[in-house]
């Protein structure tokens, strides 16, 4: 029973961790496009900005993902 | 190399244990060969592989740099020349977006110094997780993490080093009182509510360091799980995964390393701003 729980518990960290930094990234990424198509000059400084702001986004179901294995294999 | 442990769990258990030297019980000094003597030990105690690999890749850093810098020449460089000027001219053109051209001598060489150096103990990341803890094992370690920032340790060890220079310049160049003065007016400048405004700053002021840290620390030990949860598998299968979560995680190895002196260079940038209001 336990260990079942534990795994239902993996699962929805890293499903509700990947819905969240899904809408997120596509928000972002939409974003970069459209000022790309706007002002292609400034890409190379919005790539910069992105992958910041990527990078950023990512950590949270990255980390999750992580817990979330260890709870389920480690535990 | 699964086939010697018990089961999973102890192998996973075995390769996210740190090599910890301390103090036991009776007040003795030596190596942990456990959990148990981990708990033991509690705070009198070091991670040495964690010690050793950041000090051995921050010597490296320092031997790559200065070999570049002695031989360098003004006319055809070479590749190792091209690699050290392409890293020092990307942090100073970050610095220069970020934080401008204001004199300060020591965010240049700490911003460098961080983007490689993080970055080299995040690349020991893609060295099989096999080799180097089975080679320790047949030398009679029982330990050995060679990821340094998988160990949160090392991670806010260096976001509170970070930490402590903000406070320095903060101080340093908004004065005591300016700077007590910012703490407490920031988001509702009316006396009634400063005790509120400090609670705020203070929290976020707590959260910088924490958050700075812990995000290091998290994708490199989520990087490090899934390739031990890799490892698991049966010999033949395991280039099938290992390779593509290798290529991306060159990605991440490279950003995490970047969003590490990015906010570094903000953090600092932030403690020097004066006139903001």
């Amino acid at each position: 029973m336990e260990q079942s729980l534990i795994f239902v518990a993996g699962g929805i960290l890293m499903g509700l961790g990947a819905i969240g930094s899904g809408v997120g990234i596509g928000i972002l990424g939409g974003k970069y496009l459209e000022g790309v198509a706007r002002q292609p000059e400034l890409q190379p400084m919005l790539m910069t900005q992105l992958f910041i702001s990527l990078a950023l986004v990512d950590a949270v179901p990255i980390i999750a993902v992580g817990i979330s294995l260890y709870m389920i294999f480690a535990l | 190399m699964a086939g010697e442990y018990a089961n999973s769990s102890e192998y996973i258990q075995h390769h996210l244990t740190n090599l910890t030297y301390g103090r036991f019980a009776d007040g003795e000094w030596g190596f942990a060969h456990g959990p148990e003597d981990i708990a033991e030990m509690g705070f009198m105690s070091i991670h040495v592989d964690t010690m050793f690999w950041s000090i051995f890749l921050g010597g490296l850093f320092l031997a790559i740099f200065t070999l570049a810098a002695r031989s360098a020449t003004a006319g055809v460089p070479g590749t190792l020349q091209n690699i050290c000027e392409m890293a020092v001219e990307f942090v100073d053109d970050n610095i220069t977006q970020v934080f401008g051209s204001r004199p300060n001598a020591i965010i240049g060489p700490l911003s460098l110094t961080i983007l490689v150096w993080v970055f080299l103990m995040n690349m020991m990341d893609l060295v099989p997780v096999d080799w180097i803890p089975y080679l320790a094992t047949m030398a009679g370690i029982p330990y050995m993490k060679v990821v340094a920032t998988t160990d949160p340790n090392a991670t806010l060890g260096m976001s509170v080093s970070v930490f402590l220079l903000v406070l320095y310049y903060n101080f340093k160049i908004k004065g005591p009182l300016k700077f007590g003065a910012s703490l407490v007016t920031h988001p509702i400048p009316h006396w009634s509510m400063y005790w509120f405004n400090f609670i705020l700053e203070f929290v976020d002021m707590l959260a910088k360091p924490l958050s700075h840290g812990l995000r290091l620390f998290g994708n490199l030990y989520a990087g490090e799980m899934i390739f031990i949860l890799i490892a698991l598998l049966p010999f033949w299968a395991q280039w099938a995964l290992s390779l593509p979560w290798a290529i991306f995680h060159i990605l991440i190895i490279a950003l995490q390393a970047f969003v590490f002196m990015i906010l570094t260079i903000v953090y600092l940038t932030q403690a020097h701003e004066v006139d903001e209001h």
